[in-house]
């Protein structure tokens, strides 16, 4: 038998990661383990601090992949936003596989954070922040594509990021912005046809997550694939975020939080909100107690909605009224 | 006896279950293995503790192992109790006390055993690691060393496992470059150094030597699985040999 000497030892102890000599980085534990690659917590020597890396798994390192990988990256740089994660450095293992580092978010994912918040309203408000991110990265021109609560991370001061760009689309173009990521690549990379052509993840693919991915999404069908396929997807993830703690389940929504997420999540693209915006601002209008566009209100409906956003005026105003129709009535007896 | 080189047999049960076996067959297999994966760990163990000259150490060895089945210590082993690993070391050591006070070890052929216990080449390896016995001290060293020489009792039979799979599959290559970028460790070699010696692209000689380690690390994940008392011991074991990527 074959006498292994100590280096060959720790090389084969590590045979199932990958081999960061060379690099600036020091592998810790494995993170998370996807379709694509796998994510390992690793410490940056120079800089001393805790990153994420993501590396493409060895067995499925192809160059397709490595493309895709490197245009995540790309994307995610050029997403500068407190609610995305931000990427710090890409690289090569001496086996030549592509990986990038991130920031490492210490905290929750939201499916593990929401049950241990009771308030909805509190809730409501940790899926704006996530609209905000969402809408922001479409106003660069990139669409997310697997939005799902697996993929927002909470940090304990309550900071949200939206993570996993892995099957983003970059946009041909956008209304808001001349200045879109789609623009950059296609500055910098002229050649690269399907970056401008399609999406990061090839044509006619079906990539995505079921009970999150729209229904355009789930046919295949990439040419229909907009803005509004990222709004299904909030949708879905709104109504997780409002059904809340497991003592929750099974109590009715508002009927106009209920109405926002049908609309966000209607079959038809044509019916969902245009834009992230749009649903944002339906879910704070709820919040703050104002008519919202996916709901047309009975009279009744708006008498109470009226009352609950106006509760301290009326009860005062009442009081002043009966105080002063009883004194009226005493002193006239 | 099965000539050196040869890897771990193979048994069906693990090492334990199968040496409480009513099958004769499975019994010897299981033993087999037990002993191939133990006996070099112990016999550097005992040689390095004890003090012992070599032909003492060989002795200790054969003894503790015909000891083992004489006085069946495998059926007083509880894996809710401790690993394998560490009974096995801590029966040596009891072993090895009582033969060295009584001072009158019975020379115990080999013969029970159908591995090859390659006594020379152990010592061969023990000059290459350039141990000095007065540098272990303590005898937490002494349980590390012992860990350390049963991985790499493991790993070399993987190894030999591996070589004969890509002999038997034609990946002759893919071995000879897993054996001269992670065995060998080369100096400064590059996956581009390889494909130029061996005529394949870079993303091939990539794609060979990922295989070669998925599968090494499949075949000693399980030699180790045979060799585990529990799945509890297992897991602890494959995170000794593996780190936190063992899952």
């Amino acid at each position: 038998m074959k006498f292994l000497n100590d280096k060959a030892l720790e090389r084969l102890r590590g045979s199932g990661v990958p081999d960061l000599s060379g690099t600036r980085y020091e592998l810790r534990e494995l993170i998370a383990r996807g379709g694509m690659g796998v994510v390992y917590a690793a410490d940056d020597e120079k800089l001393n601090r805790r990153v994420a890396l993501k590396v493409l798994d060895a067995a499925s390192a192809n160059p397709d992949l490595t493309q895709r990988l490197l245009r995540e990256a790309r994307v995610l740089a050029q997403l500068e936003h407190p609610g995305i994660v931000p990427v710090h450095d890409v690289g090569a293992l001496p086996d030549g596989r592509v990986f990038y580092t991130m920031k490492f978010v210490e905290g929750l994912r939201l499916d593990q954070h929401v049950v241990k918040v009771d308030s909805l309203p509190e809730r409501l408000r940790l899926f704006l922040r996530i609209c905000d991110a969402v809408a922001f990265a479409h106003a660069r021109g990139v669409l997310h594509r697997d939005l799902k609560p697996a993929n927002v991370m909470v940090g304990p001061f309550g900071e949200v990021l939206v993570m996993d760009w892995g099957l983003a689309k970059v946009l041909r173009e956008t209304s808001e912005s001349n200045d879109t990521v789609f623009a950059r690549f296609a500055k910098e990379n002229p050649g690269d046809e399907e970056t401008q052509a399609t999406a990061v993840t090839g044509h006619g693919t079906v990539l995505g997550t079921p009970g999150y991915m729209s229904p355009e999404q789930e046919r295949g069908e990439t040419e229909k694939i907009d803005v509004r396929s990222d709004v299904f997807s909030l949708g879905a993830l709104l109504k997780f975020v409002a059904a809340g703690t497991e003592g929750n389940k099974g109590q009715r929504l508002p009927r106009a939080l209920q109405a926002i997420c049908e609309k966000a999540t209607a079959k038809q693209p044509e019916l969902r909100y245009g834009s992230v915006s749009e649903l944002a601002s339906d879910v704070s209008r709820h919040l703050d107690g104002l008519p919202v566009l996916a709901y047309s209100e009975n009279i009744l409906e708006r008498l109470v909605r009226f009352y609950k956003r106006h509760q301290i005026a009326i009860l005062l105003i009442t009081a002043y009224l009966v105080t002063r129709f009883l004194v009226l009535y005493f002193f006239h007896r | 006896m099965s000539a050196p080189g040869e890897s771990f047999p193979q048994t069906r049960l693990s090492v334990l279950a199968a040496a409480r076996s009513g099958d004769a067959a499975e019994r010897g297999r299981a033993l087999d293995l037990l002993f191939a994966a133990y006996w070099k760990p112990i016999y550097k163990y005992l040689r390095l503790k004890f003090t012992q000259a070599p032909q003492d150490a060989q002795d200790l060895t054969q003894g503790f192992f015909a000891e083992l089945l004489e006085r069946d210590l495998l059926s007083r082993f509880d894996p809710a109790k401790s690993r394998l690993r560490t009974y096995l070391r801590v029966c040596a050591d009891s072993f090895a006390l009582n033969e060295i006070k009584a001072a009158s070890r019975q020379k115990r052929g080999a013969d029970f055993l159908h591995v090859a216990l390659d006594f020379s080449a152990a010592e061969e390896e023990l000059r290459t690691q350039a141990i000095d016995p007065a540098s272990i001290p303590s005898p937490e060293s002494l349980e590390e060393f012992f860990e350390k020489e049963w991985i790499r009792s493991l790993f070399a039979s993987a190894v030999a496992e591996l070589q004969k799979l890509c002999d038997s599959r034609g990946k002759q290559k893919a071995f000879a470059m897993f054996e001269a970028y992670d065995l060998d460790g080369e100096e400064n070699i590059s996956y581009a150094d390889l494909g130029a010696k061996h005529g394949l692209p870079v993303t091939d000689v990539n794609n060979q030597i990922a295989w070669a380690r998925r599968e090494f690390r499949r075949i000693a994940m399980e030699q180790l699985h045979a060799l585990c008392g529990s799945e509890e011991e297992f897991t602890r074991e494959a995170k000794t040999l593996f780190g936190e990527t063992a899952r």
